[in-house]
């Protein structure tokens, strides 16, 4: 099929992630640039409400491998039921919303079909026919420019930079009728957390504790995250200190994280945090050391403790929700 | 237990980095170079399941002359001996393409168990070990925080989007590594000794019977991103004037709460 696109959605609790909403609008502006369809693939299982959710970004075409065996990820079956999609619609380009699980799909998938991808995009354009597209390297001290040969190139974008633009279509629905392939791995057990909070790199608001919390509990910036739907994260030194997991670190060694606001609470903005977390469109700074690096790179700049800054916070924000 | 780490020099995460004048590359003259900080992981781990179960653990990497230090460092850590394929050839390479000459390299070294950082924070593709475990033929378990081998099988601990999975597998596998793995050793002084006598091979793409692969991604231009610079300080006798200002700004200014 000439000029088709394929995005590739992921779901998660049942729901469309918002990675691949943005992703599949991504695609959709690349179809309509070079006059092609959107196909969106979906794997896992129940992907109805995904696929419905699918339709509303612009889809011209569903393909659902809906199927108990696909219920989790792996990367062996997986890639090979999405390899085989790609090789029966060839596609030009494939797009991924970049978590956990697209970016390993997408690694699997470059290497299966010998395909260039852009990992972690977080801005294109057009220069006459040519997809131009920025990726971070060096934790984010540089973006580089890169262009890709050959089809079909993946690529796989990060969180919170390409907007999500509704597009009704109607959209048809193909279920995917090919081989579910043999895993050669086993899932033997998965333990999930319970927890509200969105995912950190895909959150709007992101709350990050540092040294300066002085010890594991991080209940104060815990409230403060809970009353703005936003996600916890921490600093290198923090999870060094066994205070928070491993999956909350913000930084080059860590996650890279991009909400519209991120407050950096008794973190001094070591370099490698600052790379973690610079594409922040808003940055407060809360510390009581007045000539922490942090304060050079924040666009606001609390010197106080955090323990009383934080809990007064919480108090106006409570005030400003009931007078809404 | 043969046990292979690909590792990767790169510059040190506390670098500041600058766009060379080329545009497509980075200045390297003033830098620090280490072990990519997830590789270092690996070499820790690949020692513990020497220790545990015997065996041999190669270290494989590509890189230019310099990258000897990184290798002398795991070899004085405690692996047993490297491989270095130092070629101008491979400075072009794209992921896919370091990923051809890793695999050749181990494929003659038919290990049990590969281990490799999750990604290099340098050029942070995430794609070199999934791609020479396709090429090889195993099983790839990214992101393991823990593993345990019993025979012929590994059982992993990963880290999925909110929350653990435990994959089970047959080896050999290759599996990369996370923060939490393990805490890498430093070199003991004794170490740094022996690591000089320890087998070091170099070896050029012509030796494994290669021709470089094209580049299909290809850097056009590199920049710093937006400059960002000190914004207002909120002003405030006391931490509640200034929360108080602090939530004015952000509502009615940044209209981000």
């Amino acid at each position: 099929m000439p000029n088709t696109i394929l995005a590739i959605g992921e779901v998660s609790q049942g729901s469309l992630r918002k990675v691949s909403i943005e992703a599949i609008s991504e695609a959709r502006r690349i179809a309509d640039h070079i006059g092609g369809s959107l196909q969106v693939l979906i794997l896992g299982e129940n992907l109805d409400a995904a696929a419905a959710k699918a339709a509303e970004y612009g889809a011209d075409t569903l393909i659902l491998a809906d199927d108990p065996r696909l219920a989790l990820y792996l990367p062996d079956i997986w890639s090979g039921v999405a390899a085989d999609v790609i090789q029966t619609n060839t596609p030009q380009y494939v797009l991924i919303g970049s978590t956990t699980t697209g970016r390993d799909l997408a690694a699997c998938l470059s290497a299966m079909l010998d395909a260039p991808l852009a990992m972690d995009c977080v801005g294109s354009r057009w220069e006459g026919d040519t997809l131009v597209i920025t990726r971070p390297m060096y934790g984010g001290k540089v973006l580089a420019d890169v262009t890709l040969e050959g089809s079909p190139r993946i690529i796989v974008n990060r969180a919170n930079f390409f907007p999500a633009v509704p597009k009704k279509t109607d959209a048809s629905l193909i279920r995917y009728e090919g081989v579910i392939p043999e895993s050669q791995l086993t899932i033997a057990d998965v333990q999930r957390e319970a927890s509200a909070r969105p995912e950190l790199t895909e959150a709007d608001i992101v709350v990050s504790g540092g040294r300066g919390m002085g010890g594991a509990d991080f209940s104060v910036i815990e409230k403060l995250a809970d009353l703005l739907g936003a996600a916890v994260g921490a600093s290198r030194s923090a999870v060094d200190e066994g205070w928070r997991p491993v999956s909350d670190q913000v930084g080059q060694t860590g996650k890279v994280v991009s909400p519209n606001l991120y407050i950096a609470c008794g973190i001094s903005g070591a370099i490698q945090h600052f790379a973690g977390m610079q594409t922040s469109k808003v940055i407060v700074a809360i510390n009581k050391d007045p000539e922490a690096p942090i304060f050079t790179k924040a666009d606001y700049g609390v010197v106080g403790d955090l323990f009383e800054v934080v809990p007064a916070m919480i108090e106006q924000i409570t005030r400003l929700k009931s007078a809404q | 237990m043969n046990i292979v780490v690909l590792l990767k020099q790169v510059p040190s995460t506390d670098s500041h980095i600058e766009p060379g004048p080329n545009g497509a590359s980075i200045k390297t003259a003033d830098l620090k170079w280490v072990i990519n900080p997830y590789d270092e992981f690996a070499v820790e781990e690949a020692i513990r399941v020497r220790e545990a179960k015997g065996g041999t653990v190669t270290i494989v990497t590509i890189g230019e002359a310099k990258a000897v230090e990184a290798v002398r460092t795991a070899l004085a850590m405690g692996a047993d001996k490297a491989v270095l394929v130092q070629d101008p050839a491979c400075a072009g390479m794209d992921g896919l393409g370091i990923a051809q000459v890793l695999a050749a390299v181990v494929s003659g070294l038919a290990p049990d168990l590969i281990i490799a950082g999750q990604r290099a924070v340098d050029d942070e593709n995430w794609l070199v070990p999934a791609a020479v475990a396709h090429r090889l033929g195993m099983p790839c378990i990214s992101l393991v925080i823990g593993q345990q081998i019993d025979g012929d099988q590994i059982e992993c601990r990963r880290t999925i989007e909110g929350g653990i999975a435990t994959i089970r597998a047959k080896l050999p596998v290759l599996i990369t590594t996370q923060r939490g793995l393990n805490e890498p050793r430093y070199a003991s002084l004794q170490g740094v000794m022996k690591a000089k006598k320890k087998p070091l091979n170099t070896l050029k793409l012509s030796d494994l019977g290669l021709t470089p692969k094209t580049a299909a991604v290809r850097v056009l231009a590199m920049k710093h991103p937006p400059m960002r610079t000190a914004g207002k300080k909120i002003a405030g006798s006391t931490p509640a004037e200034k929360a108080a200002e602090l939530v004015r700004l952000l509502h009615e200014e940044a209209k981000a709460i």
